[in-house]
């Protein structure tokens, strides 16, 4: 086949130029090309390899190994059903509802192109019913169908407002008609899934991509980012002034080249202008804080950010302001993530709110000078969660945490003693609304 | 002579409701924490452990242990 298709240079590659919105389908299609089917299973898996991609929901799992594991599973366990996870219960992220908003047919073609590759008849896309309209979405689904666009047919599911509805068993578990609380693995989705078969869940981040790779090949895709983290991430960046911006980058790009690092001091004591900033949480709620003089060193990779005890994650940033208190953040936060524990485990059930009710107590002066135990009882707490759950909310709960305790090391000394050197107590992490009910997981 | 794969504890979190008959049972692979709750070790379950491992495994109540192999 000739490659006469005009590559788009571009730097944005999916997210559309301000102010064009990709969401009709004939001027999708005009500015992308056709849908290019490859005319039979298992034929895409071979460029997803070469193109190195990587799941974009925040673990960073090669696309390729888990289209593979479905489409083999697929004789075994019935045919395959692909998920399009759209439901970024993570209250900081913005990223995978803004894609859908702006180039939702990038997303869909990424869904059609997995199905045909797995060996798919049918397929889902699992939004958050607080993100989006829901009807909206049927609309582009049936007017594609309609179109001839569409070979499989997209259902849609509403994802329940909670922070863990995203975890692959859990997302299997409300699309298969149940509550959506994680399992006991194995079976993992891959192998028995929605309704017991064979289930390929990706990002709806990684399956626009995917859409791209299969248009314009691995290497047009490998042409940004780096050798081992090729290709760019749609990062939700919270700036120390407030500001929430959506940015698509190649992965491998300076830190400082996303958030305004320049007036951040390295040593954790704080400057006194107002966009200063102290640290940095890198890869959302269940990531870690870094010294912002550290973060100003580094790119965004998993390379670099690994030996940090960091990851790009959903490629979640922010920039803790100057004037605020990174205990007080954490604890907030930390009480949030307790609260969205689907409270199965033992383990989780125990520690998680014993974890955050620590923090608390920590953060809270000048209501009171915290017990000195409270450290060792958190980092004691936080071990015994840790690996011990069904699913990941622990480990990333304590990941959260620990880091923290490293980062705001010199701001835990200050608490001890009886005194916070941060004034401004207005909330700036945002977290959703409590769960109440049982009902609230559907 | 072919060495037969390792035998391992395996807790289902999920199913797991910290009766702590475990723990009696086969105190010499696991322990309680400190909400009663069973840590289990991730070592090979030694051959002159090995019968008294599966009858501990049908004696939970809850049925939330495994040995698996890997």
């Amino acid at each position: 086949m000739s490659t006469t298709v005009d590559l788009p240079r571009r730097k944005l590659r999916l997210l559309p130029p301000p102010g064009q919105p990709a969401i009709d389908v004939a001027e999708h299609l005009a500015r992308h090309g056709p849908l290019p089917y490859r005319g039979g299973h298992g034929l895409l898996i071979d460029d997803v390899q070469a193109s190195g991609l990587t799941g974009r929901g925040g673990a960073a799992f090669p696309v390729h190994r888990k289209l593979t594991a479905v489409h083999r599973g697929h004789v075994a366990a019935g045919r395959p059903i692909v998920v399009a996870n759209g439901a970024e219960g993570e209250p900081a992220s913005a990223k995978d509802k803004s894609l859908l908003l702006l180039a939702p047919h990038l997303v869909l073609d990424g869904i059609q192109l997995a199905a045909e590759a797995v060996g798919a008849d049918d397929a889902v896309l699992y939004v958050g019913i607080d993100k989006l309209n829901l009807s909206w979405l049927a609309g582009l689904i049936t007017q594609r169908r309609a179109a001839g666009i569409d070979r499989v047919p997209v259902r849609l599911v509403a994802a329940p407002p909670r922070f863990i509805a995203g975890q692959e068993s859990a997302l299997a578990s409300r699309i298969s008609g149940k509550r959506a609380l994680p399992a006991f693995t194995p079976p993992r989705v891959y192998q028995r899934g929605v309704d017991g078969r064979p289930t390929l869940v990706q990002n709806v981040e990684t399956l626009a991509h995917l859409s791209l790779i299969g248009r314009y090949g691995p290497s047009w895709f490998r042409a940004v980012g780096t050798p081992d983290e090729p290709g760019t991430a749609i990062c939700t960046l919270r700036q120390a002034d407030g500001r929430v911006d959506l940015t698509e980058v190649p992965l491998g790009i300076p830190l400082t080249s996303l958030l305004d690092l320049s007036q951040c001091t390295a040593g954790g004591s704080g400057g006194s202008s107002p966009l200063g900033c102290t640290a940095v949480l890198v890869g959302g709620y269940h990531g870690a804080w870094l010294p912002a003089g550290t973060a100003a060193e580094l790119t965004l990779s998993n390379a670099d950010l690994r030996s940090h005890g960091a990851s790009v994650g959903a490629c979640v940033l922010a920039a803790l302001p100057a004037d605020r208190c990174g205990l007080r953040e954490t604890a907030r936060v930390a009480r949030y993530l307790a609260l969205e524990s689907a409270g199965q485990c033992g383990p989780c059930r125990n520690g998680l709110p014993r974890i955050a009710a620590g923090f608390a107590e920590l953060a809270m002066v000048p209501q009171g000078r915290p017990d000195p135990e409270l450290i060792a009882d958190v980092r004691r707490w936080a071990a015994l969660v840790e690996r011990r759950g069904a699913c990941a909310h622990p480990d990333g709960t304590v990941r959260f945490v620990a880091s923290a305790l490293r980062t705001f090391g010199a701001e835990v000394g200050s608490h001890l003693r009886g005194h916070c050197t941060k004034p401004n107590q207005r909330p700036f992490l945002p977290v959703s609304a409590e769960p109440i009910t049982e009902k609230d997981w559907w | 002579m072919s060495a037969k794969p390792a035998i391992r504890l395996l807790v289902n979190p999920i199913a797991c409701c910290g009766h702590g008959v475990c723990a009696e049972l086969l105190p010499e692979l696991i322990a309680l924490d400190e909400w009663g709750y069973p840590l289990v070790s991730d070592k090979p379950v030694p051959a002159n452990l090995a019968k008294q491992a599966r009858r501990t495994v049908t004696d939970c109540p809850a049925l939330a242990l495994l040995l698996t192999e890997r």
